[in-house]
């Protein structure tokens, strides 16, 4: 259950966000409980997967900020200063934050234990032996332990992205970021998938930002859900009422456009 | 016959060198090649205008002339090199400017995707050039590799110019005591092109080794 009563552990304040004349996000505002589980929803283009990104501090920001547990994200204190973020300060943000891509991104010179071994045995000096450990449950997890010593190129879609996802929980993020992660993957293969997110939502108390087409399961899976259009948030509410009670006349269209498209709400 | 084995003997001599010269030359070319290839893709410029004004000036110039002033010029200036150094040195440095290209076309053909993986899991740069963007960079780079290699063997014949006694000068001290001109040049065309399989077997069981892992079982 989201901790609604503690101080957000994320707090995006009025940012804003260009790619050349295309304004994808504008002066955007809103903040997340820790332990919430949010679905992003809304056309393509309308800036969800940006605001992921931008968390995970693959874009910058023109304007605004972003608290993350506290502290600025892409800014820092330097002789009382606030200036931007040098790299070791993204460094220990990143620390907090986890995230899970469309495409995977696994790497396809390594197996699926180093995959999920490397980044804990080099970001954090996690021991080999404990390193292999940990990742095995993960795996475990994902039910995928037997693909231990596979390379990637041997997988399913719907193993790749399970093994991203073991990869992404190895380093204990607080928050972790699903970027369209079955939007990519054959319709048979999107339910294992689904499943593994399932069981985080329900398991842990991680916070967990979705973006996602999947209708259903974000409604079965958040506590809470942002409809984007234009990179403006158009409504926010419980999936309840966003899926079931629209306010808003781009919702409710979108939302039509989704159901004739075949999705389940 | 016995005087033509000694003659074949004067040749295979030249060819050790040859091949020592290859090796060597190669070796400086690989380390010139991944200094100024990263050098291209730093962040800092003038890092990137040195590597880019090495490339050029060792791309641009000739050989020939490169090989004339390590030997010639350089001791002017009080530098003196023996002439297998001066040898390596010239072979290596333009070689290695043919090098870095390979090396940084390589690494930017690395998809961003790899990149952002890097980013997610919190690597460092160097962390994620080491683990993740080299070793798949490297793989692509070595058919090519294979390539300057084999230049670099044929290049190295213009050390006999430096009195260095490689295959080719002695292939020719051969012409000269014998007057055979037939014999000599065509045992060090067949040499040349041995040593030059080698090195193309070489680097397609590298290659094959490297590749391995990535449509198969780690073994």
């Amino acid at each position: 259950m989201p901790a609604l009563n503690s101080p957000p552990i994320i707090e995006i304040n009025g940012i804003s966000k260009s790619f050349g004349a295309f304004k994808v996000l504008n002066d955007l505002s809103f903040s997340v409980a820790p332990g919430e589980k949010l679905a992003l929803i809304g056309p393509s283009g309308s800036g969800k997967t940006t605001i992921l990104r931008i968390l995970m501090t693959l874009e910058g920001i023109d304007g605004g900020d972003i608290k993350v547990d506290g502290d600025d994200l892409y800014k820092m204190q330097r002789n009382g200063k606030l200036q931007p973020a040098d790299e070791a300060h993204l460094h220990k943000m990143r620390e907090k934050i986890g995230m899970v891509f469309q495409l995977f991104n696994l790497f396809p010179h390594k197996c699926v234990l180093d995959n999920v071994t490397l980044a804990p045995m080099l970001t954090k000096g996690v021991a080999r032996k404990d390193a292999e450990r940990h990742a095995m449950e993960l795996l475990e997890m994902v039910g995928l332990a037997d693909k231990a010593k596979s390379m990637p190129s041997q997988l399913s879609g719907g193993q790749k992205q399970r093994v991203a996802i073991a990869r992404a929980l190895a380093l204990k993020p607080k928050i972790m970021l699903f970027d369209e992660v079955t939007s990519a993957l054959d319709p048979e293969l999107v339910e294992e998938v689904l499943n593994v997110l399932w069981k985080l939502c329900r398991e842990t108390d991680m916070t967990m930002l979705l973006v996602t087409h999947e209708m259903g399961f974000a409604h079965d899976f958040a506590d809470r859900v942002l409809f984007f259009d234009r990179g403006r948030i158009v409504e926010d509410g419980k999936p309840d009422e966003i899926f079931r009670h629209p306010k808003q006349e781009r919702t409710q269209a979108f939302l039509k456009k989704i159901i004739a498209a075949g999705h389940r709400v | 016959m016995g005087q033509w084995a000694g003659y074949l003997q004067l040749i295979l001599d030249g060819a050790i060198v040859t091949i020592q010269l290859t090796l060597m030359g190669s070796a400086l070319a690989l380390v010139m090649a991944f200094l100024a290839g990263l050098g291209r893709l730093s962040r800092f410029a003038p890092v990137r205008w040195l590597a880019t004004a090495y490339i050029e000036f060792f791309r641009g110039t000739s050989i020939f002339v490169q090989l004339f002033w390590a030997y010639f010029v350089l001791p002017l200036f009080g530098f003196s090199l023996t002439p297998l150094q001066a040898g390596v040195l010239a072979l290596g440095l333009n070689v290695g400017a043919y090098g870095a290209e390979v090396v940084r076309g390589a690494i930017k053909s690395i998809g961003k995707e790899q990149y952002e993986a890097c980013t997610a899991l919190n690597f460092n740069r160097w962390q994620g050039l080491r683990y993740i963007i080299l070793p798949q960079a490297f793989v692509l780079m070595l058919p090519t590799f294979g390539n300057n290699a084999i230049e670099l063997l044929k290049a190295s014949a213009v050390v006999s110019l430096i009195s260095l006694t490689d295959m080719t000068f002695q292939a020719q001290v051969v012409r000269a005591q014998t007057g055979n001109t037939l014999v000599p040049f065509l045992t060090i065309l067949v040499l040349y092109f041995a040593i030059a399989c080698v090195i193309t077997f070489a680097i397609r069981g590298l290659e094959r080794h490297l590749t391995r892992g990535l449509d198969g079982i780690r073994s």
